[in-house]
């Protein structure tokens, strides 16, 4: 078993919980916490690269590094784990996200508390990514969900505990959706007389869900996820838990737990299901779409920073699911270098989003101004961060978004067309909101006298952010390598089930 | 070619950005001064050096035996695969256009870059705070319009497009704390935005059917009557025909759709040339520092549009219905914008809407250009008039920011009568208004007289519009020329200076754009650049646009010019009421033009209340109220549920065996009753 | 007369319902631990007689009144030791009054 690489995913977490429970002080809180996720990340450095010379070797599986073990046997569960490209840009922006997370918690309070919470919450994050057996991947999605209502309700600020209880009933709502389709999927998952299965690379080779079970389970599944990825009209916990939870969860959160979100529709709905997803496919697109114009409009008039930037969350991660929707390769490629791109600049985001607030003590953007000349490097910051989220070139969001509308518009009907021209709508109201926010927050005259003793980012903050702009703009700057690794781990046969390319 | 000249005129740019953006604040101010003006003029002599060897080298990768000008591709690296076939690449792209605007954008970029080291410190030496930045972002956007200019395929262009887009906007918010700047910036974006979101669609309609981004493919796409005239596309001519074979015109709403990707391609550039009704900008980007309204606002970004129309001509012209269009646009703007500029009292802003105006003119140069008449005479007169009126208005734009740094305003109220104070902007002023006003030999002559022709070989009307617009032109040229040197003496006020001539650095950009000014109209552009790369003239010379002059129009252009300036001499030279009785004589068309026509108004109209009112706030109430309240009734529904039925465990074990003993009783009768 | 079944069931029946109308009825903590009592030592004495009425081979149900009888005295002890407790806390047993750990 240990000799299998992905199990690290989660021993590293594992250990890094009890590390955490045995520390003493906030140093050596920080230390573990820090050389933990610094080990996760080059621990998916190294895979990405053995991944990468593995394919480049002519390995064809559709997933590396396999390995299963028994669980609980009467009902066949195992531990099955198993990458892919995808996986793999997904363990690969948890892992920054946790990293930069920790930086962006230096100073919290109750440090062993909270840092166990959210290695818990990370240790969720891995496994899901990690896990092709359904049951063991739903596992970890409650894991990963449930230690955000903590998070939230003790470490967050405003209305928190309406806000922690809002979110985490909604998304267990999803997860009951998700729950009743994955149950399906497994008594359907073998042919008659056939032992049944968890694991997706086994159903998906059986194909034994018949048409119509299709039609009932892959809405069951695709709701389940989508309300994790904040699909209208599940979206609503996003603006309020997104606004109440602290920097670092917030982080993550958006960062990283909205992927799942997509991630599992891709890798469960539509995968296992391509019928039904070509048939109603149409439904989500309509939801998705509206998702897309609808969350960029909200975002216009709110006044709290965190606010905007949920509802910008909501616009991006709807183009997310909209992507997958269309369900060809390229626009399937755009929609997890969406994913990629929205993880890192979200979370830079609301890094910096924490970093004012912890400054200014206020997220509204009519009581703050001329922040630039305050804090240059924040707002500096902030500006490469709203640039990336309205797609300029050269950093993530730019060649996302311009993948995933050449791949919708490679529909011929009208039906697609207009949804795509809609969705490119977005990319004019994005401007007007993050300008809006730019011009405001960081432009203009100094609102509040006070601003001006505050102090600019401490060297923790800048290492957080940096690394974030740095990937953002490695992402923008040489799109083709990330777009390459997804795009050849799209099996071909799913499209052939589809009747399209 | 080889490719280490074109990728150093990319890099050094782009270099400079990221060394002057990073560690400029580490810096001495005149340091980084230097470095981004030498930078830049280590570019610039890359630049000429390429577009020499392109013109004159006679190499057979440029020109065939022919004598015909071709497209070269110096590099191409693939960036981004979309499909197998829509792939965006990075690539250097020389062909006339590219390598007149390689000269147009370094030369103007490097006076600028060497201005701004006298513009931007005040009168006792004191440094502007953000020095460094500015020359980052200069380095910025010179990188990225160089970029665009050689983009080898459209989604290339498209990109530059967006960072030009962005450059423009960190300079024209150059002074962030102003919060008028801070406006005109995100106004600028958005606005460019809106049309960046058409030219998007039209990119992903015209990839669609065409199947490819590249130019060469693109334009060389072979269509009955103009195939044999356009003979770049000899070369890629059979691999083309069967990419467009399958865009056999699908309709939508009336037109074909390869019309409404070319419209809506324009629509992109008339968001970046400021075309009606998408101008609005362009005025309020004049809050950015003279320079960058100079550079960007003037020569290079706002001309953009112009550059993709033509870049794309060829397939313009098998959609005529497009071109059109961009006649009609361009001409409605050309008027309206010399109209406005007779009624505004901000130099800076005249000039703006003089921009709007030139730009307009050459859109419609470009709009009735045809292969039929004299080898599509339009194309290159748009192009010619894009690089004189690079000069010429860079050189107003310069001198405008002398005066302004002199007097300390841009009001030409404050001004007056300053042609003894600064002899040398008042002369360079002069020759820019003559320029553009289209006096002979100036640079503006030529390249109007040449977009005259055209209109007039294809249609009186637009011939007779432009020639108007042209002489509203010269007035207005010469009513703010005469505001500013003439009209009555400079009052200097108490405790000031008198204002002079500003440092060298300064003065000499003056100078040498003076004397480009005066001799850019003899350069033979119709041997360099025409829009199928066939030289139009026989024989290459000096003389050569001299000789090839159509006398009638030039003379009657020419001679509305000398009427117009007359006008103004007589109406602004000296002080005197003339200008008053007109304002009151046509009150509502003065009160029109100063208002700009309200266009604003509107805009704000429709974005405030309509955009703001109508659709944002509703649809963030609709999720506030509608769906969170939804979710939120479902939860209050749960908990009134629960609460409701929650006295029923009361915990009282009494009250539970009373109902266990009903219950049982129950049971048992029914039992019982059963087995009776 | 011969002791029939009957002769033993029907006290028990009625110590039963006893048993039952006192743990209804009663609000002392401690009545209705009598009541209890009262009903289990109903159930125990039904044990008895149906093991030696119907089974008189077998020994269950004595073993069982045994093991009740034992656990009854241990719950019985338990049950007044929470009473006192709780009378200690809130000076009452009155079951109406002891709510504070309702809902």
């Amino acid at each position: 078993m240990f000799d299998n690489i992905l199990i690290y995913f989660v021993v590293i977490p594992v250990i890094m919980l009890a590390g955490v429970a045995l520390c003493q002080n906030i140093k050596q809180i920080r230390a573990v916490a820090v050389v933990g996720s610094i080990a996760l990340t080059a621990l998916s450095v190294y895979l990405l690269a053995d991944y990468l010379a593995l394919r480049a070797a002519g390995d064809t599986a559709p997933m590396l590094y396999q390995g299963s073990w028994s669980w609980f046997t009467p009902l066949n569960i195992n531990l099955a784990v198993g990458v892919d490209g995808i996986s793999i840009a997904m363990l690969l922006l948890s892992s920054i996200i946790l990293l930069t997370g920790s930086f962006a918690s230096w100073t919290i309070q109750q440090p062993k508390e909270f840092f166990l919470w959210l290695i818990l919450l990370s240790t969720g994050v891995f496994g899901f990514f990690i896990s092709i057996d359904l049951f063991t991947m739903f596992m970890f999605y409650e894991v990963a969900l449930i230690p955000m209502y903590l998070l939230i309700g003790v470490w967050g600020s405003g209305n928190k505990n309406y806000s922690a209880m809002k979110l985490t009933l909604m998304l267990m709502g999803g997860s009951a959706f998700l729950m009743l389709g994955l149950i399906g999927i497994y008594y359907h998952s073998a042919p008659e007389g056939q032992p049944l299965t968890w694991n997706l690379l086994e159903i998906s080779a059986n194909n034994a869900i018949s048409h119509g079970w299709q039609l009932f389970l892959f809405p069951m599944t695709f709701v389940g996820f989508g309300v994790l990825g904040a699909m209208f009209p599940f979206h609503t916990w996003s603006p309020d838990g997104h606004a109440s939870a602290p920097t670092a969860v917030s982080m993550l959160h958006a960062g990283v737990l909205m992927k799942l979100g997509g991630y599992g529709c891709f890798r469960v709905a539509i995968y296992l299901m391509p019928q039904a997803a070509n048939e109603l496919a149409w439904i989500f697109l309509v939801l998705t779409g509206i998702s897309v114009v609808y969350g960029a409009f909200s975002a216009c008039v709110q006044t709290d920073l965190k606010y905007i930037n949920a509802y910008s969350s909501v616009s991006h991660c709807g183009l997310v699911l909209f992507a997958i929707l269309m369900l060809n390769t390229t626009a399937m490629t755009g929609a997890i270098m969406q994913m990629l791109s929205h993880g890192l600049m979200t979370a830079l985001f609301f890094a910096l989003i924490g970093m004012i607030y912890g400054r200014t003590h206020t997220r509204d953007i009519r009581l703050m101004g001329g922040l630039m000349r305050i804090m240059p490097y924040l707002a500096v910051c902030y500006v490469i961060a709203g640039m990336a989220s309205l797609g300029l070139p050269g950093l993530s969001g730019f060649v996302a978004e311009m993948t995933i509308f050449v791949g919708s518009f490679q529909h011929a009907d009208m039906f697609h067309r207009v949804f795509t021209i809609i969705a490119c709508c977005s990319i004019v109201i994005t401007a007007v909101y993050i300008l809006r926010v730019v011009g405001k927050l960081l432009f203009g005259p100094v609102q509040d006298k006070h601003h001006l003793e505050l102090t600019d980012a401490t060297w923790w903050e800048r290492l957080s952010t940096a690394t974030l702009i740095v990937c953002v703009a490695a992402i923008g700057c040489f799109p083709n390598f990330f777009a390459s690794l997804i795009k050849f781990t799209f099996s071909p046969e799913i499209f052939t089930v589809l009747g399209m390319n | 070619m080889e490719a280490t000249l074109p990728i150093l005129i990319l890099s050094i740019p782009l270099f400079m950005f990221l060394f002057l953006g990073l560690l400029g604040k580490y810096m001495a101010h005149k340091w980084a001064g230097i470095l981004g003006t030498l930078g830049m003029g280590v570019t610039m002599i890359l630049a000429y050096t390429v577009a020499f060897t392109y013109f004159f080298s006679g190499n057979p990768e440029f020109i065939n035996g022919a004598g015909e000008r071709l497209q070269s591709i110096v590099f191409n690296v693939d960036w981004l695969q979309f499909t197998d076939t829509l792939v965006i690449r990075l690539g250097f792209l020389l062909d006339p256009i590219a390598a007149m605007m390689l000269v147009v954008i370094t030369t103007i970029s490097f006076m600028v870059h060497l201005y701004s080291n006298g513009y931007m410190r005040d009168h006792h030496g004191v440094w502007e705070t953000g020095f460094q930045r500015f020359y980052a972002f200069l380095s910025l956007f010179s990188f990225s319009m160089l970029g665009l200019v050689v983009a080898t395929n459209i989604f290339q262009m498209y990109i530059f497009w967006e960072l030009v887009g962005a450059s423009s906007y960190l300079l024209i918010g150059f002074y962030y704390t102003k919060p008028s700047a801070v406006s005109a910036s995100k106004k600028a974006f958005i606005v460019t935005r809106f049309a960046d979101l058409g030219f998007l669609i039209g990119i992903l309609i015209l990839s669609y059917y065409t199947g490819t981004f590249n130019f060469t493919e693109l334009t060389s796409v072979p269509v009955e009557g103009i195939a044999d005239v356009y003979q770049v596309s000899a070369g890629t001519a059979e691999a083309v025909k069967s990419v467009f074979a399958n865009s056999a015109a699908p309709m939508f709403m009336g037109a074909s759709v390869m019309t409404w990707a070319l419209v809506l391609i324009f629509m992109g550039g008339m968001g970046k040339s400021a075309m009606m009704p998408l101008h609005i900008w362009l005025p309020d980007a004049m809050e950015g520092p003279t320079p960058v309204s100079a550079l960007i606002h003037a020569a290079t970004m706002v001309v953009a549009g112009v550059y993709l129309v033509a870049r794309l001509f060829p397939l313009y012209l098998m959609e005529t219905a497009a071109l059109d269009i961009i006649v009609v646009v361009g001409a409605f703007t050309a008027l309206y914008a010399a109209m406005v500029a007779c009624a505004q009292v901000d130099i800076k802003r005249v000039l703006a809407f003089s921009t709007i105006s030139q730009i307009a003119f050459m859109m419609v140069s470009l709009g009735v250009a045809r292969p039929e008449f004299h080898h599509g005479i339009g194309y290159m007169a748009s192009m010619f008039h894009l690089f004189t009126h690079a000069m010429f208005k860079a050189l107003l734009f310069l001198c405008a920011g002398a005066i302004i740094h002199a007097i300390g305003s841009n009001d030409y109220t404050e001004m007056h009568g300053l042609r003894k104070y600064m002899p040398v902007t008042h002369i360079a002023f002069l020759i820019g208004c003559l320029a553009i006003a289209g006096i002979i030999p100036f640079a503006g002559f030529f390249s109007k007289d040449e977009i005259l022709t055209a209109c007039f070989g294809h249609s009186m009307v637009w011939y007779i519009w432009m020639s108007l617009v042209a002489g509203l032109t010269a007035f207005y040229m010469f009513r703010l020329y005469y505001l500013i040197f003439w009209w009555k003496e400079h009052k200097v006020h108490e405790g000031h200076h008198a204002p002079h001539d500003q440092a060298w650095t300064m003065t000499l950009p003056l100078i040498i754009l003076s004397v480009v000014s005066c001799v850019a109209g003899f350069v033979p552009f119709g041997n360099l650049v025409t829009w199928n790369g066939h030289p139009m003239f026989d024989h290459a010379g000096f003389l050569t646009n001299l000789e090839h002059l159509d006398w009638s129009v030039a003379c009657i252009s020419l001679a509305v010019a000398v009427i117009a300036i007359l006008i103004a001499t007589k109406m602004y030279m000296k002080e005197n009421p003339l200008p008053d009785k007109m304002e009151q004589a046509l009150p509502n068309l003065w009160k029109w033009c100063h208002h700009r026509f309200y266009w604003d108004e509107l805009y704000m109209f429709i974005t405030h209340r309509i955009i703001f009112g109508l659709i944002c706030k509703p649809i963030a109430w609709f999720d506030r109220h509608i769906i969170d309240g939804t979710m939120d009734g479902l939860a209050f529904v749960t908990n009134k549920l629960s609460w409701s039925i929650r006295g029923l465990q009361s915990g009282n074990v009494q009250t539970y065996v009373w109902i266990y003993l009903i219950g049982v009783l129950l049971l048992g009768s029914i039992t019982v009753l059963c087995l009776i | 007369m011969e002791m029939t079944m009957l002769c033993y069931l029907l006290p028990s029946l009625f110590m039963f319902c006893c048993g039952v109308y006192g743990f209804i009825t009663r609000k002392n903590m401690i009545a209705i631990l009598i009541s209890l009592e009262l009903m289990l030592n109903a159930v125990d004495i039904n044990f008895v007689v149906f093991n030696r009425y119907l089974f008189p081979g077998n020994m269950e149900g004595m073993f069982f009144t045994l093991f009740a009888i034992a656990i009854a005295a241990a719950e019985t002890a338990l049950a007044i030791a929470i009473i006192i407790n709780i009378f200690r806390v809130a000076s009452d047993i009155d079951v109406r009054e002891i709510n504070k750990m309702k809902f």
